[in-house]
């Protein structure tokens, strides 16, 4: 999960540098940066879940 | 040195003398931003338990020499600065520089009272308040010698990188140009590059570490551990105020080319958003746990210094106090949230100070600041998404390399006996047994 995470991350990077250098549209690209934006939360949502303590290490 | 985006206010043609004049004050300024990083040194070491005080502002200074030597010998050789050869990408017909091509050394920059020898002095301090912010997280188990090779691994590429897209001329910069998003990114102060560079850093080094032992209970429940002195604590925050000052001006004569004149309106603002978020981090605390929380009022003067960094130039003072108010609002409310629902043992807060506060002073740009015209929110952010998803990956990715090579924890026996007897052999209040009971073998 946490590599999952981090790759999502990653992914919505590159979505949001592929639609900011590619996409001639100002609309289209500020759709594809929300997407990228929405991809990077859930990447994040990921990476934070994977890294939860469980009450077992905690001590 | 040609200036990253428009002028804030269109100058008239300066003469040579002028030039020089402003360079020299210019100079003044950046001499004074070491104190943001004593600042930072002392709050850490303040917020810190005080078996640990003597490594902590040990690791300070060893973070400050590391970094300074790092930065000088491979860091500006990949950062350069706005208008000097990089690499680009060319990519439907527009060029994105990436990484900068300079000797290493600094082989072939006049070190004189040029701009670029400016730009280096300014980042051989700044580059060292970025590697003090994740010692705050790693506070109580990071071992000495993993926190330099940590600040190398940071200083020689994580910030130079980044820093050269936003400061050198990178794609960052260059999104007004090339695409017609507003200016392209702003940061004049180091929101981004500084800021939530170090706090994204140092949300990776508490996952790797880990929480302190004894932090969370068998049923996941947070225990305090206050910090030691709260009188440490809080001069390091008046003296980082004052290397803010000094930062957020040379920062934006520098790199935004705003003229001199200026610095008055970044100094108000500043002190504006530290005031305002110092004053809403203490009536939080005040209503949720009935007295106001020195520790986390002291987090909320840094949160609001931290935020005041991108917009300071563009904010008329009205702004600057909601900017450090909702600063100050976060930074309580983000570091319960991490503590409490995400288990991340973050002793000194700086996740919650420099990430969440520094992404919410870029943000502030676009939404609250009279910089950039339209499409400057979407160059924001681009730039927090980059942050996110590139900075993020790769400063964890490093770290746990690092990890990987040489075990950046301490030992059980370390943590038992305090990080200042364990790697120092003594500690810090050696005639004083203040806390008795945490000197004992367990």
């Amino acid at each position: 999960m946490k590599i999952a995470g981090f790759l999502l991350l990653t992914a919505g990077w590159a979505i949001i540098v592929a639609a900011v250098a590619l996409l001639p549209s100002p609309g289209a690209r500020g759709a594809f940066v929300l997407a990228g934006v929405a991809v990077e939360l859930f990447g994040l949502a990921l990476a934070v879940r994977a890294h939860l303590v469980l009450p077992a290490e905690a001590e | 040195m040609t200036p990253l985006v428009a002028p804030v206010v269109a100058p008239s043609v300066p003469s040579l003398s002028e030039m020089s004049a402003t360079m020299l004050f210019c100079l003044i300024l950046i001499l004074l931003v070491p104190l943001a990083n004593i600042g930072l040194a002392l709050v850490n070491t303040g917020l810190g338990r005080a078996r640990s005080a003597a490594h902590s502002m040990l690791a300070a200074l060893s973070v400050t020499a590391v970094a300074a030597l790092v930065y000088v010998i491979v860091g500006f050789a990949l950062q350069g600065a706005a208008g000097h050869p990089d690499h680009a990408l060319v990519l439907a017909g527009k060029s994105w520089g990436w990484i900068a091509i300079q000797p290493f050394f600094l082989r072939g920059v006049r070190l004189n009272l040029s701009p670029e020898a400016l730009v280096i002095l300014l980042q051989m301090f700044s580059v060292g308040l970025a590697g003090l912010i994740p010692l705050s997280s790693g506070a109580d188990r990071w071992r000495l010698v993993a926190i330099c090779a940590s600040t190398a691994l940071l200083a020689g590429f994580t910030y130079p990188l980044f820093a050269h897209w936003v400061w050198g001329g990178g794609w960052l910069a260059q999104l007004g140009a090339n695409r017609g998003l507003g200016r392209g990114f702003i940061d004049g102060g180091g929101s981004s590059t500084i800021q939530v560079v170090g706090g994204l850093t140092a949300l990776s080094i508490t996952w790797i570490l880990g929480p302190r032992r004894g932090k969370f209970s068998a049923e996941g429940m947070p225990a305090a551990l206050p910090g030691h002195n709260a009188v440490l604590a809080l001069l390091g925050c008046m003296l980082a105020w004052i290397g803010w000052l000094a930062l957020n001006s040379a920062g934006a004569i520098l790199f935004l080319g705003a003229e001199v004149g200026r610095v008055a309106l970044i100094a108000i603002n500043t002190t504006l958003c530290a005031a305002a978020s110092a004053l809403a981090a203490a009536v939080v605390t005040r209503v949720r746990f009935v007295r106001p929380d020195a520790s986390l009022i002291a987090n909320g003067w840094i949160a609001g210094l931290v935020a005041s960094s991108a917009s300071a130039p563009f904010l008329k003072p009205a702004a600057a106090i909601i900017v450090g108010d909702v600063a100050g609002i976060l930074v309580v409310t983000a570091a319960d949230f991490l503590e409490f629902q995400l288990a991340i043992d973050d002793p000194g807060g700086a996740v919650s100070v420099h990430a969440v506060a520094g992404l919410w002073g870029v943000l502030a740009v676009a939404l609250l600041s009279n910089a950039g015209s339209s499409g400057q929110w979407l160059a924001q952010l681009v730039g927090i998404a980059t942050l996110l998803g590139f900075v993020l990956p790769l400063t964890y990715t490093l770290n746990w390399l690092l990890n990987r090579i040489y075990r950046q924890r301490v030992d059980r026996e370390g943590e038992l006996q305090g990080m200042d007897l364990f790697e120092l052999g003594s500690g810090a209040y050696p005639e004083f047994d203040i806390r008795g009971d945490e000197y004992l073998q367990r």
